[in-house]
This record gives structure tokens, C-alpha cells and sequence, in this order.
């Protein structure tokens, strides 16, 4: 059974088909049903639902026009400021702090759209994970397969948008942690271009890496939300002051006239077969033929760790002295590791990035969009270590980003696009598009949508739900 | 000296200097992590640069 999608669900509301506020009891239902054995959510913000939802549904039987998300119920990861709610950032330590007095800008702008907030997710400690795992408040389990992870960081936002809990969710990415967890759940995730989306009331990892962005189980839903979005925002120094690119409009122009490439070497060594042949699948869909190289990608994906683990360990640094004991061991080692890299090499790493920057633009001077694997592999099961990655047993949790982390690196827009085999698990493919174009990767992964290529299937827990 | 005891020895300078306090069971994985990372940082310092090359701590897409 397919679920509506956000779209679909916002048109029956103002069509009178159905109310919000039974949209809302029917979502609180099913996270009541299901979420025990998703470990998605950590916080159901029930009341709240209830209360817009009743509003919507009375704005609608006083004639007011409602927004373009009227009535769609969405969540957030837990590192996104919920008014009234501690920003836990998935750890133990945050959780102590004080409820958080305000949303943050994205939720805000998303409820100006007329979305309906129900509730905030689970995470990677701190985001520093890729595999959905957390100490405290235990591993999001993947819908497809409860015994494997979702991905991280953002892994209640792909257990609840996989699972069918929510049409919409809202992660954050700094290495790839929107991107893992749609390939591993099936689902749509769009990091929007570094500066594009605020992040003004959200926890931070690595600032000079951090981006925001949303899940979603079809093309339109990315784009609606993404519109619902856009916009300066004084409070987020790094966002720009860009006027809003609508993109919404432009998601059925198709694929023509596009130039898609395939990103070669250093993206397709080393990827398990089931990855290759979701590329292969998308990339022969889109018409795409050529290859190009990213210049010194390891080097870039090796810049872009060496900044996430410094940078890190920096932020932290206060609460590994004092309060160790509390951190979810995988992370707090690594971060400690993380305090003891030499400067230099961070400074060298941010030239660097300035340098493979330049270097990708002149691709796209070539191209319009390239494609590669989200991740080297399918889901691995939940406490898995390790992995074989390029013929050699690695260590899991530094090494799922290794294809997203270049590309984040320098900030790019992608849409990340799910790949169902013919038996197995989803896996996602990367329709990176040049800075600024995020209309672009949408627009491909719309025609790759409509040609039946990718889609978001529903879980087999939704059967009982 | 080996590779472990050169990273055991930065590990317990670098902890001592910057006031974390290492339990002995967490220095297995520190280690590991440690390894990674200075893996990745001789990738990054064998990048050649010119002098002038400009970081970008606040990056610009």
C-alpha cells in the first residue's frame, strides 16, 4: 500500500477530502504503532500537532487560503530546536539542558507553509556516526530491514520517512549524513547547497561543513519543502543573502538538454556491485555516457575528515575534559583522537578545499550534473564494525561517507535518488548539480521518478499500519 | 619505536597538554581513530599549494 505523499496530502486537506486534524490522529497512530520498533522518534510533540491541526482545519472553514503544506505532518532531528523540548543533539549531556524557547528557523518556515510538527528524532551522538547507532537512546532500525542500521547521522529522519511514519523529515549534513541514510532507507534526501538553507537553531557539528535539508518519499515533496525553506536569514551567518529560487516549478521540465556524466575512479572503486549497477541504472535512464574524474577526490574526502574531526573535537573539547564518561564511547574516542591532529593539517585541508573547488567548476563548465553512489554498499547490520571496502576489511563507521564526503566538501547541491534491486535492499545514487542549482538535481530526479527508475517504496512494516 | 607506541605516546602528551582524561580501555579505539586521521592528514600535506593559496575556514560555495 503506497501513502500519499506530502503533496497529495496537503490537496485533499484543502479540497475538504479530509481534515488535518485526522491526518494528524492518523500519523500519531501509526507512530504509536510502529515507532517501538523503528526507535525513530525521541520525542512526539502530540499536543502541539493537535492544536495547529485544529487550526488549520478551522482557517480552511473560514475561507483563508492555506499553505502549500497545509495539514503535512513532518519531524525533525533532535538537533533542531523544538520550542519547549532539550536540543539533545543525540547525546546525553545535551539533554541536560534547558528546553529550547523558540523553533528553529527551518521549522518555522515550514509551519508558515502549514505543516504540522509532530515530533523530534533520533540521531548520531553529536552527527558524528553515518550508521544511525546512539548509546542512549538506542540504534533507528532501517524499514526495510529492522536488523540493519539506517545511516547516520540523521537516522530517525530515514527510519520515519522509510517507515512511512511522516511524509517529510528534516536532517542535517555535514559529511553525508542526510545522503547515507536515504540510500539506506529507499528514500528522497536533498543537501542543498552549503549557505542556501538556514541553520540558525540547530546544534552544531562542524560549522564550515554543516547543511540542513529535508527527506521525503517523492521528487515534489523535496522541492515543496525545500521552496517552503529558502530564504536569508540573518540569524545563520553563513547563509546567503539569495533571493528564494523556487524549484518546484521547474521539476517537470524533464531531462533534455541536460549534460549528466559519470563520476569515475575514485567514485566507483571500491563500490560493492549492487551500487554500480544502481548507477548503471540511473545513469543509462538519464541518457548518461561520459565519465569524468573529480581531481584528487581522496585528497578531498581526506581535507574534509581532517576539518569534521578537528573542527569536532574543537566544539567538544570543554565536555570531553569534564563530562567524558557521558559520550557514546564510538564517538567520544574518535573525538578525542580528533583533538591531536596537527594544525597544519587543517590549514592545509581548507586551502585545499579552495582548490578542488575550483578544479570541479571547471567540470561543470562541461556538464550540468554528475552522478555517483551515495554509499559503497547497502544497509550493514545494526553493530556491524566493520566492512570491506576496495578488498580490504575497514573500520565502518569512518569509511560509509567515502563517496559524499567530496562532494560536501565544497559545499554542492545533491539529491540523492533510491534505487530498489530486483531483490534486496535500496540503495541511492548522488545527482550532484553545480553550486547554487539545486533545480537541476531535482529536475533529474524527477524524470528519473516519472520513468519509474528510482521511487521511495513503502516498507513492509506499513502493511500493518 | 613502533607505529602504536609513536601514536601512544602523542596520545598521552596530546591528552596530558589538553586536560582529557583517557581511561585505558578507551585507548584501543583512540588509537584506531588517531591512526585514521593522521592517515588522512598526510594525504592533505602532500597536496602541493602555492604560498599564496588561500584557506577557506568560511567557506563559499
Amino acid at each position: 500500500m503506497s501513502r500519499p505523499d506530502a503533496a497529495a496530502l496537503a490537496a485533499g486537506i484543502a479540497d475538504g477530502t479530509q481534515s488535518a486534524v485526522s491526518v494528524i490522529e492518523a500519523t500519531l497512530t501509526r507512530i504509536e504503532c510502529l515507532d517501538p520498533k523503528l526507535c525513530a522518534f525521541t520525542d512526539v510533540t502530540a499536543d502541539r500537532a493537535r492544536t495547529q491541526a485544529a487550526a488549520i482545519d478551522a482557517a480552511r472553514a473560514r475561507g483563508q487560503a492555506l499553505g502549500p503544506l497545509a495539514g503535512v505532518p513532518f519531524a525533525v532531528k533532535n538537533l533542531i530546536d523544538v520550542a519547549g523540548l532539550p536540543t539533545r543533539a543525540g547525546s546525553r549531556i545535551n539533554r541536560d539542558h534547558p528546553p529550547a524557547t523558540a523553533d528553529a528557523t527551518l521549522v518555522r518556515r515550514l509551519e508558515a507553509a502549514g505543516a504540522i510538527l509532530v515530533g523530534a528524532l533520533n540521531m548520531g551522538e553529536y552527527a558524528y556516526d553515518f550508521t544511525g547507532e546512539n548509546a542512549h537512546d538506542g540504534a533507528s532500525r532501517n524499514p526495510h530491514d529492522l536488523a540493519r542500521m539506517t545511516g547516520g547521522s540523521s537516522g530517525g529522519s530515514g527510519a520515519a520517512v522509510g517507515g512511512g511514519l511522516v511524509p517529510l523529515a528534516l536532517g542535517s549534513d555535514t559529511n553525508g549524513s542526510i545522503r547515507v541514510p536515504a540510500s539506506f532507507c529507499g528514500i528522497f534526501g536533498l543537501k542543498p547547497t552549503y549557505g542556501r538553507l538556514s541553520r540558525a537553531g540547530s546544534f552544531p557539528f562542524v560549522s564550515s561543513l554543516d547543511h540542513l535539508g529535508p527527506f521525503a518519499r517523492s521528487v515534489r515533496d523535496l522541492a515543496l519543502a525545500y521552496d517552503a525553506m529558502q530564504g536569508a536569514d540573518p540569524a545563520d551567518p553563513v547563509c546567503v543573502d539569495r533571493a528564494p529560487e523556487p524549484a518546484l516549478t521547474a521539476i517537470g521540465q524533464g531531462a533534455a538538454g541536460l549534460r549528466v556524466a559519470i563520476a569515475g575512479g575514485y567514485f566507483q572503486a571500491g563500490a560493492a556491485p549492487e551500487a554500480l549497477e544502481a548507477l548503471a541504472r540511473v545513469a543509462q535512464a538519464l541518457g548518461a555516457t561520459r565519465t569524468v574524474d573529480l581531481p584528487d577526490a581522496d585528497r578531498a574526502r581526506a581535507a574534509a575528515y581532517v576539518i569534521t574531526t578537528t573542527e569536532g573535537a574543537a566544539l567538544h573539547l570543554e565536555r570531553l575534559r569534564t563530562r567524558p564518561e557521558d559520550f557514546d564511547p564510538d564517538v567520544r574516542d574518535r573525538l578525542i583522537a580528533g583533538a591531536l591532529v596537527p594544525a597544519v593539517a587543517v590549514t592545509q585541508a581548507q586551502k585545499f578545499r579552495r582548490w578542488f573547488r575550483a578544479a570541479v567548476r571547471g567540470l561543470f563548465q562541461e556538464v550540468d550534473a554528475i552522478l555517483a553512489p551515495a554509499t559503497p554498499c547497502t544497509a550493514p547490520l545494526i553493530g556491524q564494525k566493520t566492512f570491506v571496502l576496495n578488498g580490504q576489511e575497514q573500520p565502518l563507521r569512518p569509511n560509509i561517507g567515502v563517496y559524499t564526503q567530496p562532494i560536501s566538501f565544497i559545499g554542492l547541491p545533491v539529491v540523492t535518488v533510491p534505487v530498489f534491486p530486483a531483490a534486496g535492499l535500496p540503495i541511492g545514487v548522488q545527482i550532484i548539480a553545480p553550486a547554487w542549482r539545486e533545480d537541476i538535481a531535482l529536475r533529474l530526479a524527477h524524470a528519473l521518478e516519472r520513468q519509474g527508475v528510482v521511487e521511495a517504496r513503502p516498507s513492509p512494516l506499513e502493511e500493518f499500519a | 619505536m613502533t607505529d602504536d607506541e609513536r601514536l601512544d605516546h602523542l596520545i598521552a602528551a596530546g591528552t596530558e597538554t589538553l586536560g582529557l582524561h583517557v581511561q585505558p580501555e578507551w585507548l584501543p579505539a583512540i588509537r584506531l581513530h588517531l591512526g585514521i586521521s593522521l592517515r588522512h592528514a598526510a594525504t592533505v600535506l602532500g597536496a602541493t599549494l602555492p604560498d599564496e593559496a588561500d584557506p577557506a575556514p568560511v567557506f563559499v560555495a
